[in-house]
């Protein structure tokens, strides 16, 4: 089944991190990744996440998102153009002799060495998912030690509109306005 | 604090505010069972001019509640304490959120800074009630009373209702804060009303609809809780389309109308199922194609489009691929599409539906000689004559339920209390307490099985208590009936756990103070109706009817809807087989 991603905004407040996770659990879909932070707004999260479901699917978590009282807005940014990355945080065993090699890697995939220590070194990359794989693929033989990822982070390329910061009875256009029912 | 309120803000404890709140929201009755968490709200409510019901469990609560706002369409206010109180009402709330009724449930919590610890009665009701509300409150200091309450009365009652729960802990009901009404007006960001409808949607539905030959209307749940029945019933007239009902829709359209088919799904008329499969455009008005309505979706309605009008978003395309999806308020949609329906004319149509029916009248059940058998088909039909057909009716779940929806004609909107979705036993009696509150002119009668009843039958101290005049039937079949029923046909007759050993019901109610009669033939179903129906205040009646007779038609779990098992002679079906 093919991944969805999913851009949501929610007002900053406790549990309601909580309450989009158990909408997917209960709802029974799979969350990939979700990755959450603060937006532009203040007060305003912003979290990715990634659903592997099909189309039927997306438009049902789409729905049901929306429908939370503390959801502010729901892009289904599957088929628009994005940026999208994901960061990661490999710790890879590395004595004197495969440093050297381990450098050069690093520089071909545009990574960073950000810890060095006797025997390994930590290396951070950003990149989509699909670079970041072939980075670790080629990292393997070297002896994975430890491996961080923050899930997939994605933007819409170029203009769209801002998320709304109205209140309840504001009138807003009907496609912009997610539906609490 | 009885006057008009004060325009100023104006210092209150939280739990002051709470009951506030409640007046400001029209509340004058709510109904629930004190603890040590909630009772500085309790002992703040004394001094306000709202009426407390007490129930005998906070279940029975929370269906009262639900019957309230069923009944009402006003909101329903329970109010319990924390810990086993909170829990006890997480059947009630889930049996509402099932099925969209506006409730705000108020339960204490303990003191703010033991949240967390495993204080005596904490729990996490909140977290527990998460996928089970529309949306729920943590509500830890005085000053977050009043926006909670109010966004919680918004909430419960906009777009698709549903149930919110406000967990406010002790100390903010003790501790003081400014009350400042205005100010504390729902600021839900998150939040819209329900847009209008699509012009463009309503077009494309306008299209399909002028052209059918067999179109068929599936009034649900939503229609009712619009307000919507005028509209349906105008476009009905309009179009000449006939209407089939959902379990929670009868009501919405008049039983004797004729373009009124009856209810479909598992234990519809046949007539009804089998037309919903010949059938080449189905209008789906506020219901949400559940597995009883439409048996197995993969031969569901072969032959028909499909428009969906509903108040939810998430509900087009959740079972059913529909061709035409309409997101609005019902009244709205209705209202939108009415003067762009064309009169066709669809005499063949109808003249098909009118041979599927068949001589039903004849072969009814009800119209058998008295041959000393007491039906429960026949109770349900006979309090239907009875009461003139004017009765609010609140069911509980099992066969009964299904007969009282076959045989009670239901000509009003709300009129049919039952709980649906969630399919919820013990419902009836707490929930015809609420109704009894929220409809003071209405003859309410509670209609539940011999087990569902003792379920919440503790109630019947409540309508003691409280003087109400609810009337009571109580079905008794000897056994978990629908349960049998299942396992006479699906498990080779192996009754495990179905039988029940009861007590006398009749006796049972006098121990309570409520007059009680016991009824075993057919002859004296009406006259005692009759004669209860003359007396004020509370009384019920036991029927003990036929223990192993069975609900037809069955469309069994997964099947087609035309796949449905028939009543055997020679007992005749109400349908068109022999
Ligand atoms: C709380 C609850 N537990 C179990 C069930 C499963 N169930 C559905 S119908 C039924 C039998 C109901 O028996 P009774 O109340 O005697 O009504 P009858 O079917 O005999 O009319 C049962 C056990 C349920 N719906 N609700
Ligand atoms: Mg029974």
């Amino acid at each position: 089944m093919p991944s969805h991603t999913f851009v949501v905004y929610v007002e900053d407040r406790p549990g309601v991190l909580n309450r989009v996770a158990s909408l997917c659990r209960r709802r029974g879909f799979n969350i990939e990744s979700l990755a959450v932070g603060h937006a532009e707004t203040p007060g305003v999260s912003r979290m990715t996440i990634v659903v592997e479901t099909d189309a039927a699917g997306a438009r049902r978590i789409e729905a049901n998102l929306a429908k939370l009282v503390n959801v502010l807005q729901v892009q289904n940014i599957t088929d628009v153009p994005t940026v999208s990355r994901d960061l990661v945080m490999i710790k890879v065993a590395a004595d004197a002799a495969a440093r050297a090699h381990l450098m050069q890697l690093v520089d071909v995939f545009r990574a960073r060495i950000v810890d060095v220590a006797p025997r390994s070194v930590v290396i951070e990359m950003t990149g989509t998912e699909d670079k970041i794989d072939g980075f670790l693929e080629v990292l393997r033989p070297y002896g994975v030690l430890e491996l961080v990822r923050t899930g997939r982070v994605a933007m819409v390329r170029g203009h769209v509109p801002a998320v709304r910061t109205g209140t309840a009875g504001e009138d807003t256009p009907a496609d912009e306005a997610t539906h609490s029912v | 604090m009885q006057g008009s309120p004060p325009i100023q803000a104006m210092t209150r404890t939280g739990a002051q505010i709470l009951w506030e709140c409640l007046l400001r929201e029209g509340v004058t009755d709510v109904f629930g069972y004190p603890g040590g968490a909630i009772l500085p709200a309790y002992d703040a409510m004394l001094d306000y001019p709202i009426r407390h019901v007490l129930a005998r469990h906070e279940q029975g609560a929370t269906h009262m509640a639900d019957g309230y706002a069923r009944a009402s369409g006003r909101v329903g206010v329970a109010i319990a304490t924390s810990g086993p109180g909170a829990t006890n009402m997480v059947t009630g709330i889930a049996t509402a959120m099932m099925d969209s009724s506006p409730l705000v449930c108020i339960t204490g919590q303990v003191g703010s800074r033991l949240i967390g610890t495993d204080a005596f009665q904490e729990t996490d009701i909140t977290g527990i009630t998460l996928p089970i509300t529309k949306h729920n409150y943590l509500v830890t200091r005085a000053d977050e009373v009043a926006p909670a309450l109010r966004e919680a009365f918004h909430i419960a009652r906009t777009g698709r209702p549903g149930p919110v729960l406000v967990d406010i802990t002790k100390d903010a009901q003790q501790a003081s804060a400014d009350f400042d009404w205005d100010a504390a007006a729902p600021r839900l960001r998150g939040c819209r009303p329900p847009a209008p409808p699509d012009p463009a949607v309503c077009a494309r539905a306008l299209e399909l609809l002028n052209i059918a030959e067999r179109p068929l209307t599936l009034a649900g749940h939503g229609l009712q809780l619009a307000g919507a029945e005028p509209a349906l019933r105008a476009l009905a007239e309009r179009a000449g389309i006939p209407v089939a009902t959902t379990l929670l829709g009868i009501g919405a359209f008049p039983a004797s109308h004729p373009l009124n088919l009856g209810m479909l799904g598992m234990h519809g008329e046949a007539w009804v199922n089998q037309a919903v499969q010949e059938a080449d455009l189905l209008v789906a008005l506020g219901m949400r194609f559940d597995d009883r309505v439409t048996g197995n979706l993969k031969t569901f309605a072969p032959r028909a489009r499909k428009i969906h009008v509903d108040v939810d978003p998430a509900e087009i395309g959740k079972n059913v691929r529909v061709d035409v999806g309409l997101v609005a308020d019902l009244g709205a949609a209705l209202a939108a599409l009415l003067p762009g329906v064309l009169p066709v004319d669809r005499t063949r149509w109808l003249s098909r539906i009118h041979t599927l029916k068949g001589d039903a009248a004849v072969r009814d059940i009800q119209q058998l000689p008295d041959d000393g058998h007491l039906y429960a088909a026949h109770v349900m039909h006979d309090l239907w004559r009875a009461t003139g057909g004017d009765a609010v009716v609140v069911t509980d779940v099992g066969q009964h339920q299904m007969w009282e929806a076959q045989y009670y004609r239901h000509e009003t909107p709300r009129s049919l209390i039952t709980s649906g979705g969630l399919g919820t036993m013990g419902f009836a009696l707490p929930a015809a307490i609420g109704v009894r509150l929220a409809r003071p002119d209405a003859e309410v009668w509670a209609v539940a099985g011999d087990g569902g009843f003792q379920m919440t039958m503790a109630e019947l101290a409540t309508i003691v208590q409280e003087r109400l005049d609810v009337k009571i039937a109580v079905v008794n079949n000897g056994y978990l009936g629908m349960v049998r029923q299942w396992q006479e046909f699906f498990y080779g007759r192996r009754y495990v756990a179905t039988p029940l050993v009861n007590p006398d019901f009749a006796r049972l109610a006098e121990a309570f103070g409520i007059p009680a009669v016991t009824v075993r033939a057919r002859a004296d179903v009406v006259p005692v109706v009759r004669a209860v129906r003359a007396r004020r205040g509370p009384a019920l009646v036991e029927f003990q009817v036929e223990q192993e007779d069975s609900v037809f038609p069955m469309v069994p779990a997964g099947a087609s809807l035309d796949e449905m098992i028939r009543r055997p002679s020679p007992i005749v079906e109400t349908g068109a087989d022999a």
